[in-house]
């Protein structure tokens, strides 16, 4: 063996380690999660309730107020006041899964410290496998869900750290992210490979890794869609005069609005579909380079075109009357699960069985 | 009121005029029955065609439409699965051949939804371009009647006068490239017009890009070309080994070029456990555009084809061609040059045969025709025990060969391929134990066939080929520009909001004026609000506030007026 098959493998089973670490420190995260809700559930929060039921909602404020200081008054500037549009419920946002309880504060902070920790060293594991195999890692399956976990991770990190309110999906994204990585080690394990010559392409830099990135977002305007569904239809009950669960009243509250939850959803599945058309396209570029014709309908492709279209659709929804709210979180419903089979369905059932498995 | 373009409908000043035509999606129509006659039924059925609702529903039978092929083997992909399925499924292939699933693609049901898509789609994008262009000429809406009920919204008192503030708002407006204007008490003004135009950019695009996929189906051309080191090519119909086209094809169309190949080269994993994994595939070759063009040294690549014009010359795949020279019973070399052998596997584990057709006279001076059939190995390992190639490189290289004679049946008319031996009309040589003759040959080895028949020698000289595919697809660059309009629209589409603000500045019966400034998006957006406090604030400084007469210095605004989005910031 030559000794770069050696640094290789070297690195190939550092990178292994690191992942498994990651796992662990997730798995931390995870709890820790679990502690903010738990402790978030001693909270008693209504508001959501008592939004939909009170009999006067808040009229708008007056805007300036003068406030005496050292005898001058001093005028502040005007504040905007936000309403939303005619017809849409007023009801404002859950304080957040710790529901406002200091010790569960406390623990999601912990779970957030812990999911940057396991990012920096999932982080750690995909670049090592990137040496290992000295190319980008996305060349199987294996190397695919780790850096996918990875980049879903970093998104929902760098909302956070745009201060954006997302810190209710910690708990979501760690769980599907541990399910995502022990698939990946114990199903999908590969050993590192290098590329064939079909796949030396500086298109397969800007085409997968785009599809990851889309795959991560779309993923959390996913988990949002549904979390709308279903606040949705607890603020539904309340508006209707029903009481629910003990159990769905306590981790509902503390999420955003409905509204929120659906225009969170929104825009993050809308910022990313422009990224995701421009993917399709470098995937013809790339195409058309590598097997000479820009678009075969080979079954990847044609998924990515089913996905795509479904998200149009989604979008058009949004857009026309009557099919906004729930039908539309039901395309985007429809919309990712294009996507998941693209890639988990299209991988192992299609390709794998010569294209007519499954029928 | 002053000269504004809405119409002076009672509802007028509603929210609902103002918030009118912040875009040009069609207002959805309520089952509408269609009206007497012929035409009212045309018109009916073509309103529902351009509605967003079935635009939606076609895109949803589209991408439905899709899913069979590509779950069900493909004409177009490959043929000979669509044969093994039709032999595997004896009663589901014909209803899949009369569905038109084994050519999902071009069948006449997916034809007809995308068509009817695009024909709604054109449908949807005159009259929203119309729209839009009156839009341009037109100005923002006047100021509703209760600004208050607007999603942001923001007012305080100020001793400056009404006219100061109408001509600070509006400059301040306009500073911000808000298209602005009086209306009578307030100033109206409306920006992110590019959202439109990106939108309707975005679908004018997908007539482009369908438009350009099409004709490129229309007027294709593929074909193949194998090619030994030292051949030529030149770019026309004959020289072809296999050729197909779109109905609209012309042979004249192909673009005039030739190339020779020069030398191939692969390179190989040499350890480890990717062992003999291909690394890169390069083709040196010399090509030169037109008839009489200049020859220009370039190499193709796997993944970076050759372009000239409209055509591209991609390298699909190589093989080994072992140089043998057969003499015949008079000693006479009847043939000799490099038979091009196909891979069996990834190693190159090759097979082919070698024919032998004129000029060949046996042992006693007949006319015959010989046939041989020959296997081939770049490296062959005695340890291994197999005729089976170890490493895909030139390392030890084998050729196995048997030899017949008789009629090799060319002249019978039906087509032959020349890596197949049509052993009908013909007879094995035999060994001296009357077996079938074969030997394993070493770079400079010779067989002596039985009888004086002759000899074939493996000369010291492997060439390699390269199987170069040529493609003709016209309107690729259409393609590639409407995709390219397409992901910029859709972009300004989705990024760019379009908004509205109204700035009014009424002089109250106490003398102080009061100004109010509120702010429309499309959609309920967080950057409307921040946007109106920004603007607010600027107006602020050169209006500023007076104290309120009656004002309570503790009150605040109640923070569940204001929700999250706003207070972000
Ligand atoms: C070929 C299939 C089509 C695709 C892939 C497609 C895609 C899209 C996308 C992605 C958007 C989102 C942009 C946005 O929200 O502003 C959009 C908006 C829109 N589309 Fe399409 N579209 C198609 C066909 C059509 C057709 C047939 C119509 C007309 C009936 C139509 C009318 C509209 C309108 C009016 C909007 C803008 C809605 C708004 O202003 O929010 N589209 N389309």
């Amino acid at each position: 063996m030559t000794l770069a098959a050696a640094t290789n493998e070297h690195l190939a089973s550092i990178s292994n380690t690191l992942i498994y670490s990651s796992m662990a420190v997730y798995t931390l995260a995870f709890f820790a999660y679990i502690a903010e809700w738990l402790f978030g559930s001693r909270s008693k929060v209504g508001r959501t309730a008592a939004a939909l039921t009170g009999a006067e909602r808040t009229a708008a404020a007056p805007a300036v107020t003068v406030r005496q200081a050292g005898g001058t008054a001093v005028l502040e500037r005007p504040k905007v006041v936000v309403r939303s549009a005619s017809g849409a419920r007023d009801v404002p946002d859950g304080p957040g899964a710790h529901g406002g309880d200091e010790q569960g504060d406390l623990y999601g902070r912990i779970a957030i410290s812990l999911t940057v920790l396991a990012f920096l060293v999932e982080l750690g594991g995909v670049v090592a496998r990137a040496a290992s195999v000295e190319r980008a890692p996305w060349g199987n399956m294996y190397e695919f869900n780790i850096t996918f976990s990875t980049v879903a991770v970093g998104v929902y990190l760098g909302l956070l750290a745009l201060k954006k309110n997302v810190r209710w999906l910690g708990l979501f994204l760690t769980t599907t992210v541990l399910l995502d990585l022990g698939l990946a080690v114990t199903v999908l394990y590969t050993a590192s490979d290098q590329l064939v010559p079909a796949l030396h392409s500086y298109w397969l830099y800007i085409h997968v890794s785009t599809a990851i990135f889309c795959g991560a977002v779309f993923y959390v305007g996913a988990v949002a869609t549904i979390l709308y569904l279903f606040k949705d239809s607890y603020e539904n009950k309340l508006q209707a005069g029903g009481k629910p669960g003990k159990f769905a009243t306590s981790v509902l509250e503390r999420l955003p609005a409905s509204a929120s939850l659906d225009k969170f959803a929104y825009r993050v599945n809308a910022a990313v579909f422009p990224l995701w058309t421009f993917t399709i396209i470098a995937g013809a570029i790339w195409a058309g380079d590598a097997w000479g014709r820009y678009w075969n309908w080979d079954p990847k492709e044609t998924w990515s075109f089913i996905t795509w279209i479904a998200y149009a659709c989604y979008l058009h929804a949004r857009a026309t009357a009557g099919w906004k709210g729930r039908k539309a979180a039901y395309l985007a419903m429809l919309a990712f699960a294009c996507w998941l089979f693209n890639y988990y369905g299209v991988n192992i059932f299609v390709s794998g069985k010569h294209s007519y498995a499954g029928v | 009121m002053s000269n504004t373009d809405i119409d002076k409908s009672p509802e007028q000043e509603d929210l609902g005029a103002a918030g009118s035509r912040l875009s040009t999606a069609p207002r959805e129509e309520t089952a509408n029955v269609p009206g007497f006659g012929v035409v009212g039924w045309v018109r009916w059925f073509w309103r529902q065609l351009t509605s967003m609702r079935v635009a939606l529903l076609l895109l949803l039978l589209l991408s439905l439409g899709a899913i069979p092929g590509s779950l069900i083997p493909q004409t177009s992909a490959d043929a000979s699965k669509v044969e093994d399925f039709r032999a595997a499924h004896g009663t589901l292939a014909p209803v899949y051949d009369k569905l038109g699933l084994f050519h999902v693609y071009s069948s006449v049901w997916f034809s007809a939804i995308y068509i009817l898509l695009f024909v709604s789609l054109i449908g949807c994008i005159v009259p929203r371009t119309w729209q839009f262009v009156g839009q341009l000429r037109g100005r923002p809406p006047a100021a509703p009647k209760r600004l208050t009920r607007l999603p942001a919204y923001t007012t305080w008192r100020t001793e400056a006068d009404p006219e100061q503030v109408h001509e600070a708002a509006l400059a301040l407006l306009k500073k911000r490239r808000f298209r602005a204007h009086r209306t009578g008490d307030a100033v109206a003004a409306e920006k992110g017009y590019l959202r439109e135009l990106g939108n309707l950019v975005f679908h004018v695009a997908l007539i482009v890009l369908l438009v350009a996929f099409a004709s490129g189906q229309l007027y294709k051309s593929d074909g193949t070309k194998l090619m030994v080191e030292g051949d030529g090519f030149s770019n026309a119909l004959p020289q072809y080994d296999d050729f197909k086209s779109g109905s609209l094809f012309q042979t004249d169309e192909l673009v005039p070029f030739s190339f020779d190949l020069k030398d191939f080269e692969g390179t190989y994993e040499v350890s480890g456990p990717n062992k003999g994994t291909p690394r890169t595939y390069e083709a040196k070759i010399r090509y030169s555009e037109g008839a009489y063009g200049k020859k220009k040294p370039t190499t193709v690549k796997v993944n970076e084809p050759l372009k000239i014009g409209d055509s591209k010359v991609y390298l699909v795949s190589h093989g080994y061609a072992p140089v043998v020279t057969v003499r015949d019973g008079r000693g006479k070399v009847v043939f000799q040059d490099a038979v091009p052998l196909l891979p069996l596997d990834g190693n190159v584990t090759s097979n082919g045969v070698i024919k032998v057709m004129d000029d060949y006279r046996d042992g006693r001076g007949k006319k015959d025709q010989l046939g041989f059939q020959a296997f081939f190995v770049p490296t062959f390992d005695p340890k291994s025990g197999t005729m089976l190639s170890q490493f895909p490189a030139l390392l030890n290289p084998l050729l196995a060969v048997n030899a017949y004679h008789g009629d090799l049946g060319v002249n019978s008319g039906i087509p032959q391929s020349v890596y197949q031996l049509d052993k009908k009309h013909m007879k094995a040589f035999k060994d001296s134990k009357g077996k079938l003759l074969k030997k394993l040959l070493q770079p400079g080895d010779t067989l002596k066939l039985p009888d004086g028949a002759g000899s074939i020698t493996f000369e010291k000289d492997v060439k390699e080929w390269a199987g170069f595919e040529i493609v003709q697809e016209p309107g690729s660059g259409w393609a590639l520009g409407g995709a390219l309009a397409a992901i910029f629209g859709l972009a300004a589409s989705l990024f760019i909001q379009r908004r509205r603000v109204w700035v009014r500045a009424v002089r109250g019966a106490d003398g102080v004026t009061v100004v109010e400034m509120a702010g429309l998006g499309r959609s309920e957006s967080a950057k409307v609000p921040e946007e109106l406090g920004d603007l607010a604030g600027i107006l602020y400084d050169q209006a500023p506030g007076a104290p309120d007469p009656g004002d309570d210095p503790a009150a605040t605004p109640d923070p569940q007026a204001v929700p999250a989005e706003g207070a972000e910031k």
